[in-house]
């Protein structure tokens, strides 16, 4: 096959349907990105290690690097862009906003929605796993320690 | 009034970042083309043809034979200025340099086409690593550069001899660093948008100093620079990788005029480590001179830098082997100093500042020097420190640099109080005795920050950074915007500068705009690099927001019919002094615009001031501590505690100040254990992901603890010394310092940043085979 050839799918992101025609190599970081125009997913590397490109796939949170968009549909995907209900910030974009934790912003997404896929489902994490699970994603800037201040922060208010 | 300044305020950037609203380039490319570029996959070697595919849109060096070359100067006959051509022509030089750009519609299909290119090398032997490069031997990397040196500076302020002839003690030692990458995680890249109405570019593009970028480009390019248009968007780090201008942003622009259309180049993770620069390839060899009593006598340095295939603009290869020159004697008490400096081309990736640029290097180094003498002088690691660092201010240095009021000493008595040393030794002891190995170290220096033209024309730079402009509008309404020359990129400087100004103007930082990064918008400026923006960049605010108010209190003064010396300004409002008559500041300004009759007489309507202002420089201080654990038989190391005692005078936001010393800890701490950009002896580059490179996540680092001390300097009109590179500067020599004391009972030094694993086990095996 063609590998130009483009095929039609649609994807649910943040609970809306898009009719998009991608190149069945394109991964769905990019599709997000390019035919629904979702730019606030980043991609820090291409190769799954930095995270920044992480989103919501059922739930789980997925390197969307290194998915097929054409693997996707039927799938509720979340992106960064939905957390927020209109000018009311999510718990853990407040709490990363009161707590200084992000500086250049370009990991921000990913790490809202590792955090928030992780906390939804493990709504009480000792501090180990916390550790734990977000050293699955880089950041460059923050040294850390003010993403974890929020992700325990948002974990309480997520948990009220 | 200090209302704003000093108040830990959240960022007025935050929530489009947090909301996914951030633009950043890669999200400005839509219908853009896409270029991709074809790179040398060999290190040195000679190209013999270039095979592209049939009508396809391809350009090699030959297309660019009237654009450029780059040719970074300084203008010191110890420098060999080095042409860089924009694409290869005859030679290429380093694995990754560019030598074509293909063109397509989309991203996946500029990549196969780049895979289709064929370029024909000739290899040749190519120089990897200093020692290499300086064999008698050794193939050139520029037929110009004799002895592959492209920097050779000397300095020597005398006396050096004699107190080595009177030292009751000699330390010499070699200290090596390994290559680094800033490795922002954003890479680069850049969106050239053609207009074809006025057939203008806009150039987008992941960089710290727009202004430059825009005259050197419209230089090269052969555009007039009112054509050009240069934005930095939102910046996804840049840590002095985006200081330097990059080749790529030049074929972007002239691509896109070529085809009269919107071309963009968004850099891969792959071709970042290949193809940006790196940092901090050094090899030193140090000899300390000290009395009996443990004080340094005289330093005798002699300083290899790796520079790597090419110089960078504007700052050029002199920017890591002048620094480690000028800066090598830290905040240590002694006159007598000589120094060789060199900058040494080799056929890697060129070199750029990286966060600190030499100095978490020289800082490792005199650090070294101190607890060596320590070791060999039989006195402890902080007296020796406490005998030697500078207590009168001003101080002038070895090298001639005049050290504002710092609390060098004091920093470190806190510190030391701080960690309960005397405890830790005994904790030490007790771990020793169960075969644990825990060490402590620190790190006492000093950070130059904020420092303009005087101290950068001082190394006779072509193109001299130095000063900023701020222009202030306060418009009819009273909100009011700062336009500035600095380039912000995660420093959050929008928000304390909206603090700062907060307080001049006396109204709420929410009335306060800051426009960055924009050549349209903005007046000339250096960007944001060298811990510099709220010195300089807030230093001119702060004058242009007196300027301002001068203005409206002679307004307020008319309106309310007092002196203006009598008008103060606060929540909004102008008042008289001692009373309750006021007037809001917003109906001044309406005046201003609106009713300008009323103007006292040779006032200009309206509300615009500028200033700039360009200081000699100031020196922010610190004491780090680290604590560490090392498992002797697996070499690893757990750093259990890090202290930093952080001076950088007046704090504007408390909660950014300590994200800047988190985050430059971190990347110290990653210099000292973790990353290394690791070339094979073909030249070929091995660590092209960030698996490879190993920057370490929340598991390796841990809490970092901040203090701080404010002294007051009038060095820096705001009171603020710059904080951005303490952290990385400081950390890799408390880390380091740390392991060998944790070691001590192997005698093991370590003198060598990233501190693996496998070399800490060779450093013990070596050490058990010495002592069998």
């Amino acid at each position: 096959m063609n590998q130009r050839q483009k095929v039609a799918l649609t994807l649910e992101v943040n609970g809306r349907n898009y009719d998009v025609m991608v190149e069945p190599r394109k991964t769905l970081a990019d599709t997000i990105r390019e035919d629904c125009g979702l730019t606030g997913t980043h991609l820090g590397c291409e190769h799954g290690v930095c995270g920044a490109c992480t989103i919501l796939a059922d739930g789980q949170p997925v390197r969307s690097c290194l998915m097929f968009a054409v693997q996707c549909e039927g799938m509720a995907l979340r992106t960064v862009e939905g957390l927020a209900d209109g000018d009311d910030l999510h718990p853990m974009q407040q709490a990363f906003w009161e707590n200084h934790g992000l500086q250049c912003g370009f990991c921000t997404p990913g790490f809202l929605m590792l955090a928030v896929g992780y906390l939804e489902q493990s709504p009480d994490p000792s501090e180990e796993e916390l550790r734990d699970v977000l050293a699955s994603n880089l950041c460059r800037c923050t040294g850390y320690q003010n993403i974890m201040k929020s992700v325990r922060q948002a974990a309480v208010a997520m948990r009220t | 009034m200090k209302t704003w300044v000093g108040r830990s305020l959240p960022r007025s950037e935050d929530p489009p970042l947090l909301k996914g609203a951030g633009t950043y380039v890669a999200d400005l490319t839509a219908g853009a083309a896409f270029l991709r570029f074809v790179r040398s996959p060999v290190p040195s070697g000679t190209i013999s043809g270039i095979e592209v595919p049939d009508g396809e849109t391809v350009f090699t060096g030959a297309d660019l034979h009237d654009v450029g070359p780059l040719r970074p100067l300084l203008h010191r006959s110890d420098y060999v200025p080095i042409d860089q051509p924009i694409l290869a022509r005859d030679r290429v030089r380093f694995v990754g340099e560019p030598v074509a750009a293909v063109v397509a519609d989309s991203m996946a299909i500029a990549e196969d086409l780049a895979d289709q290119v064929f370029v024909d090398i000739d290899p040749l032997d190519p120089v990897i690593g200093i020692p290499a490069a300086l064999d008698p031997g050794a193939p050139l990397v520029h037929d110009v550069a004799a002895e592959n040196t492209m920097v050779d500076t000397r300095y020597d302020n005398g006396g050096v001899e004699k107190a080595f002839a009177d030292a009751h003690e000699t330390v010499e030692f070699q200290l090596r660093s390994r290559r680094q990458s800033a490795m922002p995680l954003e890479a680069r890249g850049s969106v050239a948008r053609y207009d074809p109405r006025t057939e203008r570019i806009t150039l987008f593009a992941s960089i710290q100093a727009p202004h430059i970028v825009r005259t050197i480009i419209a230089d090269l390019v052969g555009m007039p620079e009112s054509q050009l248009r240069v934005v930095a968007p939102d910046v996804g780090g840049g840590f002095g990788q985006k200081y330097c201008v990059a080749v790529e942003d030049i074929v972007t622009v002239w691509v896109a005029r070529r085809l009269r259309r919107t071309v963009s180049w968004i850099e891969d993770r792959r071709e970042n480590f290949m193809s940006a620069f790196h940092s901090r390839d050094h090899r030193y060899t140090i000899t300390g001179a000290f009395d009996k009593e443990g004080r340094l006598l005289a330093v005798d340095a002699d300083l290899l830098c790796d520079v790597g295939a090419y110089s960078c603009y504007p700052v050029t290869a002199g920017v890591e082997p002048l620094m480690a020159m000028a800066d090598l004697p830290g905040p240590y008490d002694f006159q007598a100093y000589r120094v060789r400096s060199r900058g040494i081309t080799t056929n890697t990736c060129p070199m750029a500042p990286y966060r600190g640029v030499s100095r978490p290097v020289i800082t490792l180094a005199m650090e070294r020097l101190m607890d060596l003498a320590s070791q060999r002088l039989g006195i402890d690691s902080v007296e020796i420190r406490r005998r030697n660092l500078i207590t009168e201010f001003p101080y002038k240095s070895a090298t001639g640099l005049t050290f504002d009021e710092g609390s060098y000493v004091e920093s470190l008595e806190r510190a030391v109080e701080m960690i309960d040393v005397d405890a830790f030794r005994r904790r030490q002891r007790e771990a020793r005795d169960e075969g644990r190995h825990l060490g402590i170290g620190f790190s006492v220096f000093s950070e130059r920050t904020g420092y303009g033209t005087p101290a950068f024309a001082a190394r006779d730079m072509d193109v001299t950074p130095g000063f900023e402009n701020v222009d202030l509008v306060m418009d009819p309404s009273g909100f009011v915007e700062a336009r500035i020359g600095a380039s912000p990129h995660g420093q959050g400087l929008s928000t304390s500068m909206a603090q700062l100004l907060g307080d001049e103007l006396g109204i709420d930082p929410r009335s306060v705009r800051i426009v960055h990064g924009d050549t349209d918008r903005t007046p000339y400026g250096w960007g944001t690099f060298a811990s510099r923006s709220m010195v300089i960049s807030g230093g001119a605010a702060k004058l242009a927001a007196i300027r301002l108010r001068k203005k409206l209190a002679a307004i307020a003064a008319e309106e309310l019919e007092a002196a203006p010396e009598d008008i103060t300004f606060d929540a909004g409002k102008a008042s008289v002094v001692g009373t309750d008559i006021g007037i809001e500041i917003s109906t001044l300004a309406r005046i201003a615009y609106h009713a300008s009759q009323k103007l006292p007489q040779g006032s200009s309507p309206g509300l615009l001031s500028q200033a700039s202002y360009d200081p000699a420089g100031t020196f922010s201080n610190a004491c780090h501590v680290a604590i560490v654990e090392v498992d002797v038989e697996t070499g690893a190391v757990e750093l259990e505690r890090f202290l930093v005692i952080e001076d950088a005078g007046v704090l504007i936001n408390p909660m950014i100040a300590d994200g800047q010393v988190h985050g430059g800890v971190t990347q110290g701490i990653a210099g000292a254990l973790y990353e290394e950009v690791i070339y094979d002896e073909y030249g070929n580059i091995l660590t092209t992901s960030l698996l490879d490179y190993l920057p370490p996540t929340v598991a390796e680092i841990p809490v970092i603890e901040v203090a701080h001390l404010e002294t007051i300097s009038d060095a820096t009109i705001t009171g603020a010394k710059g904080l951005g590179e303490g952290g990385t500067i400081g950390a890799p020599a408390a880390v380091i310092n740390a392991i060998s004391d944790a070691l001590r009972p192997y005698g093991v030094e370590v003198n060598e940043m990233p501190a693996t694993p496998s070399r800490i086990r060779e450093l013990i095996r070596a050490s058990e085979r010495a002592s069998r």
